[in-house]
């Protein structure tokens, strides 16, 4: 297909067609880290800018190496050592930044939009690296890929997603990506978590994990953040990893051939145990492996953009 | 647009055939023999290759694929939006003969950019170019080592290679005036 976007800014502005192109992109990509020289010269001469608001060095790094892989050249720029503390606004940063002969900004920040705007005032492709609990496209697309190259095809497939669903972008992409691929969601959590106004997507929701468990082909379990306890979102740690939790036994009731997801950083004894998350349905590892691939395909597609 | 077939099924098998016996040496270089076949029709060439080399002298050369997308020089041109379809080299190249095999010879660019590919893979002992039509025309300083059949060509002129596993038929198309 051709492809026309600059931006890579979410999942919901996808159609399947595009998705699948940055899939299929990604598997040709994933080849060059098997070579003895693991760079490719497409982005040759290329600048790309981490502008990274919200701390996350793991997903700065895969851009960063992704960015590498292509021949470009890479900057970071993070909140703590920028302007931003000294109150400048996004809008002037980032044009700041383009100034110097950037072509591709990735940006995560807190508020939800913000590489929407950005992609409005800059000439630059803006790639959306997660704004607060609204998307992380990256993320969601290194999930389907590694579905994908486990049961070939996402059409007719049960995904639960386990976990803080309301405050997470990494579901709701997930959501958008693998409905227009023809997979079934169930969302699950404490109702608090998880509220029911979800089902208005034509996902499923459950606040029970043992209910479902048995018809999920694929398990991704978010993180949960300890701080939304202190909020009063889940009455204990213990509590919470009692329903939510995948543990040994939990897992063998699910299907022989289950794949259990994690977007990292993991908390081990809380939402998954180290039995588990170092298990035998295990992907977590190559999630990480496969983001590098999905980075690279979006980078290159979007500098093909027209 | 004028379209002459110069080459019917027949002669393009026969052509395979010939540079078969080229790229082994008539069964004598076949020691660390590696043929890689260039996208798109490269690939079901260097395949053809080394169905008949390993009919003909019974050793199973090495076989790969290259996709040179990514190391094209007219990348940034606002036409081009190619799609990336994948390398395969299964096998380590070092120290081995690989002969690089492409259809048409015209620019020479995109052998460039397959010798770029190659030698990230490792370091080969020796590279070779091998194709099936010559047009002339080269815009580097590359030649290739084994040439099936040379075809006097304008340069407004385009010559395409049809093969069956990609288009159907065997046939090489000489497309416009003269």
């Amino acid at each position: 297909m051709n492809w026309t976007r600059r931006h890579l800014l979410g999942l919901y502005d996808l159609s399947a067609e595009e998705i699948n192109t940055i899939l299929d992109t990604a598997a040709s990509f994933k080849e060059v880290s098997t070579r003895s020289i693991k760079k490719v010269p497409p982005l040759r001469g290329r600048v790309v800018a981490n502008l990274f608001f919200e701390p996350s060095t793991r997903t700065r790094i895969s851009f960063e190496l992704a960015a590498s892989r292509l021949s470009a050249d890479v900057v970071n720029f993070e909140k703590v050592t920028s302007s931003a503390v000294k109150g400048e606004t996004l809008k002037d940063t980032a044009r700041n930044i383009e100034r110097m002969g950037v072509d591709i900004v990735v940006v995560r920040h807190s508020a939800p939009g913000a590489p929407h705007r950005l992609a409005e005032v800059l000439d630059a492709s803006v790639i959306n690296a997660g704004d607060g609990p609204h998307e992380h496209p990256t993320q969601a697309l290194l999930d389907i890929f590694t579905m994908r190259e486990h049961k070939d095809r996402l059409e007719g497939l049960t995904v639960a997603i386990v976990g803080d669903i309301a405050h997470s972008r990494v579901a709701r992409s997930n959501i958008w990506g693998l409905q227009k691929l023809g997979a079934k969601v169930i969302l699950v959590g404490p109702s608090t978590l998880v509220p029911g106004g979800f089902r208005e997507l034509g996902v499923e929701v459950t606040h029970s994990l043992d209910e479902v468990i048995e018809r999920c082909d694929v398990i991704n379990m978010l993180r949960i953040q300890l701080e939304r306890q202190e909020g009063g979102l889940f009455p204990s740690l213990r509590e919470y990893s009692r329903m939510f939790g995948l543990n040994r036994e939990r897992v063998s009731k699910a299907k022989e051939d289950v794949l259990i997801m994690h977007p990292g950083p993991m908390n081990r004894g809380v939402e998954i145990t180290p039995q588990v998350a170092d298990g035998p349905h295990s992907v977590i590892l190559e999630q990480v492996e496969n983001g590098l691939a999905v980075r690279m395909a979006a980078m290159y597609l979007v500098t093909r953009g027209r | 647009m004028k379209k002459r077939v110069i080459l019917e099924a027949s002669e393009v098998a026969r052509l395979v055939e010939k540079l078969a016996a080229d790229t082994a040496g008539d069964g004598k270089n076949l020691e660390g023999l590696a043929v890689v076949g260039v996208h798109n029709r490269g690939v079901p060439l260097a395949k053809r290759l080394v169905a008949a080399i390993s009919k003909r002298w019974n050793v199973e050369p090495e076989l790969g694929s290259l996709d040179i997308t990514l190391y094209r020089d007219d990348l940034s041109d606002v036409a081009s939006q190619p799609q990336v379809r994948g390398t395969e080299i299964n096998f380590d190249i070092s120290g081995k003969r690989v002969v690089l095999v492409d259809d048409v010879l015209y620019t020479g660019r995109t052998a460039r950019a397959a010798i770029s590919e190659l030698i990230d893979f490792g370091r080969p002992g020796r590279i070779e170019l091998a194709v099936l039509v010559d047009r002339g025309h080269h815009e580097l300083p590359i030649a290739a080592d084994y040439v099936a059949k040379k075809i006097e060509t304008t340069p407004s002129q385009m010559v395409e290679v049809h093969l069956k596993e990609v288009d159907g038929r065997d046939e090489v198309l000489l497309i416009g005036d003269n």
